[in-house]
C-alpha cells in the first residue's frame, strides 16, 4: 500500500486556510427526486480534496453545481466569495474554475497543441479586429499562447504536440484534457474521475501529476472511484451517499468511518 | 392601426381566419409529425402540399374541366370532389415517400449530423418546386411560373347569415374538414398499434427498436400520414382559391411551421390549435394595420415565439398518450 | 478503424501535400501566375486564345463579374455556415440590404435625396448590413439549428416582401433607379467614365481585388484565436464553452462578418446595375450560394471559391459550348433545379465538398463509421 501522503497543507492551523469554494447548504431537485440534501463543506486554497460516495451518491451532481452547471434549490455556491451559478459558463471559467470530463471532450479533429491553445485563449484580449488585422497585441498573445501551450503539454508528458486529438492513446488523451484545462490558468482545476480506465503505472504518473500540479498552486477538486488513488493523493475527502455527506475529513480518518464503510459495502446482516 | 376598420371587418376576418387556419393547420400536422419523430424540419413539406394542388388540377383538366368550365350538378361536384382528393391525396403522399427514401433514408444511414438532413431538405424543396414551375407547360397545367387557373367544383356561396355574420360553403368545409381529418389522426396515432409504434419511436427511438418497433416503418407511416394531411389541405385549397402556383408552398409551409411551433411541436392537436389561431392573427392584423402587413404576421409570430416560448401554447409532446 | 478515415485523408491530401511541400517560392510564383491570369482573363485579345474554356455566348466580361461577386458572396457565407456551423439560409437578405442602402444613399431618385457618391456609400452599406446581422442574429443565434435556418429564411424573405409591397422607401417593384457608377471621375482613354455601361471590366478587376482581401482577411481569422474557437464551436460547443470560449461572441461575429461581406456584394452590384428593385432579391439566389458553398466544401476557403465558380460560370458556360454544336441548351435556367440536385447529392455521397478541409472530412467519415455496426444488423 502506498502511504497515504498526508501533506503538511491539511496541518496547517484553520485560519491560516482560506476558503476557495463554499458549498453551503445546498440542496437540489431535479422534479421530485433531491439529488443533494443539505451539501456543506469548504474548499479550501492549495488543497487537493477528495469527493467520493457510491454511485448514485451525488457526486457528478454535486460536482456540476460547483462548477455552475446546475443551481441550487436552496443554499449557495460561493468561489471566492462570489455566487457560482447564474453564470454563463464560460464566465465561470473564466472567474478561475476548470474542469475536465467523466468522458473525455476533446476536440478531435484539432491537434493537441490547438486544444491546449483554445484553453489559453480563455484570458487573452486580442479582439477580432486584432485578429483580423494581425495588430501586435495579436501577435503577442498568439505567441505566448503557442509557449504556454508546448509548456503545458510537456508538463503532462505529451510528447507530439502536433498530432491530432484523435490520434492520441487513451492515457495521452486524459493528460491532453487537463493540458487543455489548465490552459486556462485556473485557481481551481476539477477532475472528474480522471483515472478510468488507468493501469496502475498510469495511476501512479497521474498521482504524481496531480501533487505537481497543486505545487505549481493550483486547488485540485477530485471525483474518483479508485480508493488508492483517492487516499494516496487527496489533503482531505468528502463523502456522499444518497445525496447527503455522511463524512468529512482526512483520508485516514474517513477510510475507518464506519458511516463509509457501510455506504460502500452495505450493513453486515446475520446470516440466516 | 385602423381599429375601426378591424371592428367593422371583424367577423368576415374571423371566419377567413378560421378557414386559412384550417389549411394552415392540415398542413402543420405533416411538420408536426415528422418533427416529433424525425427532430427535423422537413421543409420539403411546402411542395409536398403544392403537388397536392397540381395533381388535383391537372386530373380536372385531364378529366376535360378547366377555369372556364362550368358545373352543373350536384353528383358532378361530387366527382370532381372524390377524384381532386384522391388526385391530391395520392400526389402528396407519394411526393412525400420519395422525398423520405431519395433524400433522407441515405442520410439516416451514414448517420448524417443534422446540419445535413437540413441542406437536403432544402435542396429537395427547390429541386421540386423549381421542377414544377420549368415543366409545368409540360405537364398542361399552365404555362411559364404563372398562376394556374382551374375549375370550381362548386361555387362559393353564403349558406347562412347570423347577425353580421356569413359563413359560406367553402368555409364550413373547409373547417369541419381540417377537424375531422385531425379526429382521425388523433384516433389513430393514439388507439391503434400503428400509431403506438409511432408514439413510441417519438419518445425512444432505441428503446422502440429493441421493443420490436420497426424504426424505418415508423418513419415511412409518419411521411404518408403528413402526405395524406397535405393532400386534403390541397384540395380544400384548391376549392377555396382556385388557382396555384409552383411556389404557392413557399408561404404556406412557413406559416404551417409557425402554426406547428405554435401550437408545440410535436403535438397533433397543438398543430389544429396554433393553426387556427394564426390564420385569426394574421387576419385580425391585417384588418388593423393593412392587407400587406399579412403575410408578415407569421413571421413575426414565430419569432417571438422561438425567442419567448420554442415550447408553443400546448407544449411539445408526439410520445405522451392523452387521455 | 482509421484505415478508411485514412483514405478519406491521403486522397485529397497527397495533393495538398505536394502544394505545401513545394519551397515557398515556387508556391508565391504560382500564386503570383495565376492572379496575374485572373486580371488579365476579361480582356478580348486574351481569353481569345483559351479556346472553348470560354464563354462563347454571352459577354465573357459580364460573366466574368458575375461569378466574381458570386464568389465573394460565396466566401461570405462560408464564414457563417462553414466555420462557425450556422445554417443561415437567407443570406441573401445581406446582399439585399446592401444593395438598398447604396442604392438610397446615392440614387437622385431616393426618398432620402442625400445623392452621395458610390464609394461614400459603400462602408455605410457595409455598416448596416453588419448592423442588421446583429440585430437578426442577436436573438436567434441561440436557437437550434434547424430553428435558425427556418428563422434566416423568413428574414430574406420577409425583405423581399417588403420591398416588395412597400411603396415608400424602397418602391415596390418600380425600384431604385439611376445609382451611379463607381468612382465617375476616373476616366477611360476616351474620356468617358471608366466605370461605365457597357464595359464590365472595371467592375470584374474591382471584384476581383475585394475578393482578394476579403480571403487574405478571412484567412487571417482563421489562423487565429478566432478560427480556433470557431472549430472548437463546431466540434462540441459545450466543451468549447466550459473551455473559456465565449460562443455566442464569436458566433455573432461569424454571422456579422458573413453579413458584411454580403452587404459589399450588393454594394457592387447596385453600382454596376445602376436599377434594382425587388425581382432582384430572389431568395432561390440564398440557395444557390449555399449549394456552391457546400458543393466546394463548407469550411474551405478555396471551396467556396471553386464552388462558386462551378455553381455560376459553368452553366453559362455549358451554354455557349451548346451554341456551338449547335444544340439549344440553356441549362442556366435550370441552375436551380440542377443545384438543388447537387445538395442532395452532395449530402448522401461526399458531403465534405469538393476541396474539404482536412477536419471535415475526418469528421462525416467519424460518423459513418459510428454508424456502421447498425448496417450490419439491417
Amino acid at each position: 500500500m502506498s502511504d497515504p501522503a498526508i501533506d503538511t497543507t491539511a496541518q496547517t492551523t484553520p485560519a491560516q486556510r482560506e476558503a476557495l469554494l463554499e458549498v453551503d447548504h445546498v440542496t437540489l431537485r431535479f422534479g421530485g427526486v433531491v439529488a443533494l440534501n443539505d451539501v456543506d463543506f469548504t474548499l479550501y486554497k492549495g488543497e487537493i480534496l477528495g469527493l467520493i460516495g457510491p454511485n448514485g451518491a451525488g457526486k457528478t451532481t454535486c460536482f456540476n453545481a460547483m462548477t455552475g452547471v446546475y443551481a441550487p434549490t436552496q443554499g449557495e455556491i460561493r468561489f471566492k466569495g462570489q455566487r457560482v451559478s447564474g453564470r454563463p459558463r464560460h464566465k465561470i471559467t473564466q472567474m478561475g474554475i476548470a474542469r475536465t470530463f467523466q468522458n473525455i471532450r476533446l476536440f478531435p479533429e484539432m491537434s493537441a497543441l490547438e486544444n491546449v491553445m483554445v484553453g489559453a485563449d480563455a484570458h487573452h484580449k486580442a479582439s477580432v479586429i486584432s485578429a483580423l488585422f494581425r495588430l501586435p497585441r495579436f501577435w503577442k498573445e498568439e505567441r505566448s499562447g503557442r509557449d504556454r501551450a508546448h509548456d503545458l503539454l510537456r508538463f503532462v508528458g505529451i510528447q507530439r504536440p502536433g498530432e491530432l486529438a484523435r490520434n492520441l492513446s487513451y492515457g495521452e488523451q486524459r493528460r491532453l484534457e487537463i493540458a487543455r484545462a489548465l490552459a486556462t490558468s485556473p485557481t481551481l482545476l476539477c477532475l472528474d474521475e480522471p483515472a478510468a480506465g488507468f493501469n496502475p503505472a498510469e495511476k501512479d504518473s497521474l498521482l504524481k501529476l496531480i501533487r505537481k500540479i497543486r505545487d505549481t498552486g493550483v486547488t485540485v477538486l477530485l471525483i474518483e472511484h479508485d480508493m488508492r488513488l483517492v487516499m494516496g493523493v487527496t489533503d482531505r475527502i468528502v463523502v456522499l451517499e444518497f445525496g447527503k455527506k455522511i463524512a468529512e475529513g482526512l483520508p485516514a480518518e474517513v477510510r475507518d468511518n464506519p458511516a463509509v464503510i457501510a455506504a460502500y459495502l452495505g450493513v453486515p446482516t446475520d446470516a440466516a | 392601426m385602423d381599429f375601426d376598420g378591424l371592428l367593422r371587418d371583424f367577423p368576415d376576418l374571423t371566419t377567413t381566419g378560421l378557414e386559412q387556419g384550417a389549411i394552415y393547420a392540415l398542413v402543420a400536422l405533416g411538420y408536426t409529425l415528422v418533427y416529433g419523430v424525425l427532430r427535423l424540419i422537413n421543409f420539403a413539406h411546402s411542395e409536398v402540399f403544392m403537388i397536392g394542388t397540381v395533381a388535383a388540377l391537372g386530373t380536372w383538366q385531364a378529366m376535360g374541366y378547366n377555369q372556364n368550365s362550368s358545373v352543373n350538378g350536384v353528383g358532378l361536384t361530387l366527382l370532381l370532389l372524390l377524384v381532386g382528393v384522391a388526385a391530391a391525396v395520392a400526389a402528396s403522399t407519394l411526393t412525400a415517400v420519395a422525398v423520405e427514401r431519395v433524400a433522407y433514408r441515405p442520410l439516416r444511414r451514414r448517420n448524417a449530423p443534422p446540419l445535413a438532413f437540413l441542406i437536403t431538405a432544402i435542396g429537395a424543396s427547390f429541386v421540386l418546386f423549381e421542377a414544377v414551375g420549368l415543366f409545368s407547360d409540360n405537364l398542361g397545367i399552365g404555362g411559364e411560373r404563372g398562376p394556374f387557373g382551374m375549375v370550381r367544383p362548386f361555387k362559393p356561396a353564403e349558406l347562412f347569415s347570423i347577425g353580421g355574420w356569413t359563413i359560406t360553403n367553402t368555409q364550413l368545409l373547409t373547417v369541419l374538414s381540417a377537424i375531422g381529418m385531425l379526429i382521425a389522426l388523433d384516433l389513430f396515432v393514439n388507439r391503434s398499434r400503428m400509431g403506438r409504434g409511432i408514439r413510441a419511436v417519438a419518445q425512444d427511438p432505441d428503446t422502440a427498436a429493441l421493443m420490436g418497433v420497426n424504426k424505418d416503418r415508423v418513419i415511412l407511416l409518419v411521411f404518408v400520414l403528413g402526405g395524406i394531411m397535405a393532400g386534403v389541405a390541397a384540395l380544400l385549397w384548391n376549392v377555396t382559391y382556385a388557382f396555384s402556383r409552383f411556389d404557392v408552398g413557399f408561404l404556406i409551409g412557413l406559416k404551417a411551421f409557425s402554426a406547428a411551433v405554435l401550437g408545440g411541436i410535436g403535438n397533433l392537436r397543438g398543430a389544429l390549435a396554433g393553426g387556427l389561431l394564426l390564420g385569426l392573427v394574421e387576419n385580425y392584423a391585417s384588418g388593423l394595420f393593412g392587407g400587406e402587413w399579412k403575410d408578415f404576421t407569421g413571421f413575426v409570430v414565430l419569432i417571438v415565439l422561438l425567442m419567448f416560448r420554442p415550447t408553443g401554447l400546448l407544449g411539445e409532446s408526439l410520445g405522451r398518450a392523452r387521455a | 478503424m482509421n484505415a478508411h478515415v485514412d483514405k478519406v485523408r491521403s486522397r485529397g491530401f497527397a495533393m495538398r501535400n505536394r502544394w505545401q511541400n513545394m519551397p515557398p517560392q515556387v508556391r508565391w510564383v504560382a500564386l503570383a501566375a495565376l492572379i496575374i491570369f485572373l486580371y488579365l482573363l476579361p480582356n478580348r485579345w486574351f481569353y481569345i486564345n483559351l479556346w472553348y474554356f470560354r464563354t462563347m455566348e454571352s459577354d465573357m466580361a459580364t460573366v466574368l463579374f458575375e461569378t466574381s461577386f458570386f464568389v465573394l458572396l460565396a466566401v461570405g457565407l462560408n464564414v457563417v455556415v462553414g466555420f462557425a456551423g450556422l445554417l443561415d439560409l437567407g443570406y441573401f437578405g445581406f446582399f439585399a440590404v446592401g444593395a438598398y442602402t447604396v442604392a438610397l444613399l446615392t440614387s437622385p431618385e431616393s426618398r432620402f435625396g442625400v445623392e452621395w457618391p458610390w464609394l461614400a456609400a459603400v462602408p455605410v452599406a457595409i455598416a448596416v448590413t453588419m448592423l442588421s446581422g446583429v440585430i437578426l442574429g442577436g436573438p436567434t443565434l441561440r436557437l437550434r439549428g434547424d430553428y435558425l435556418a427556418i428563422v434566416t429564411l423568413g428574414f430574406a424573405e420577409m425583405i423581399r416582401l417588403y420591398a416588395a409591397r412597400n411603396e415608400g422607401i424602397a418602391n415596390g417593384q418600380r425600384g431604385i433607379p439611376q445609382i451611379p457608377h463607381p468612382v465617375p471621375e476616373i476616366k477611360g482613354s476616351d474620356g468617358q467614365p471608366w466605370f461605365g455601361v457597357v464595359d464590365a471590366r472595371p467592375y470584374y478587376w474591382l471584384t476581383l481585388t475585394i475578393i482578394i482581401f476579403v480571403i487574405l482577411g478571412v484567412r487571417n481569422l482563421t489562423r487565429s484565436r478566432v478560427g480556433r474557437a470557431w472549430v472548437a464551436i463546431r466540434e462540441d460547443e459545450d466543451a468549447a464553452q466550459i473551455m473559456g470560449v465565449p460562443t455566442f461572441k464569436y458566433k455573432l461575429w461569424a454571422f456579422a462578418i458573413g453579413a458584411a461581406v454580403g452587404g459589399l456584394s450588393g454594394a457592387l452590384f447596385a453600382g454596376k446595375q445602376s436599377f434594382i428593385n425587388s425581382d432582384s432579391f430572389q431568395l432561390t439566389n440564398s440557395i444557390l450560394v449555399l449549394a456552391a458553398v457546400i458543393l466546394g466544401g463548407a469550411g474551405n476557403i478555396y471551396g467556396a471559391v471553386i464552388g462558386a465558380f462551378i455553381t455560376w460560370y459553368l452553366p453559362e458556360w455549358v451554354r455557349g459550348i451548346g451554341g456551338v454544336i449547335g444544340l439549344d441548351i440553356n441549362v442556366a435556367e435550370y441552375r436551380i433545379l440542377i443545384f438543388g440536385a447537387v445538395l442532395i447529392v452532395m449530402m448522401i455521397f461526399r458531403p465534405q465538398g469538393i476541396l474539404p478541409s482536412r477536419r471535415r472530412a475526418a469528421e462525416f467519415a467519424d460518423r459513418r463509421e459510428a454508424a456502421a455496426p447498425t448496417e450490419a444488423s439491417a
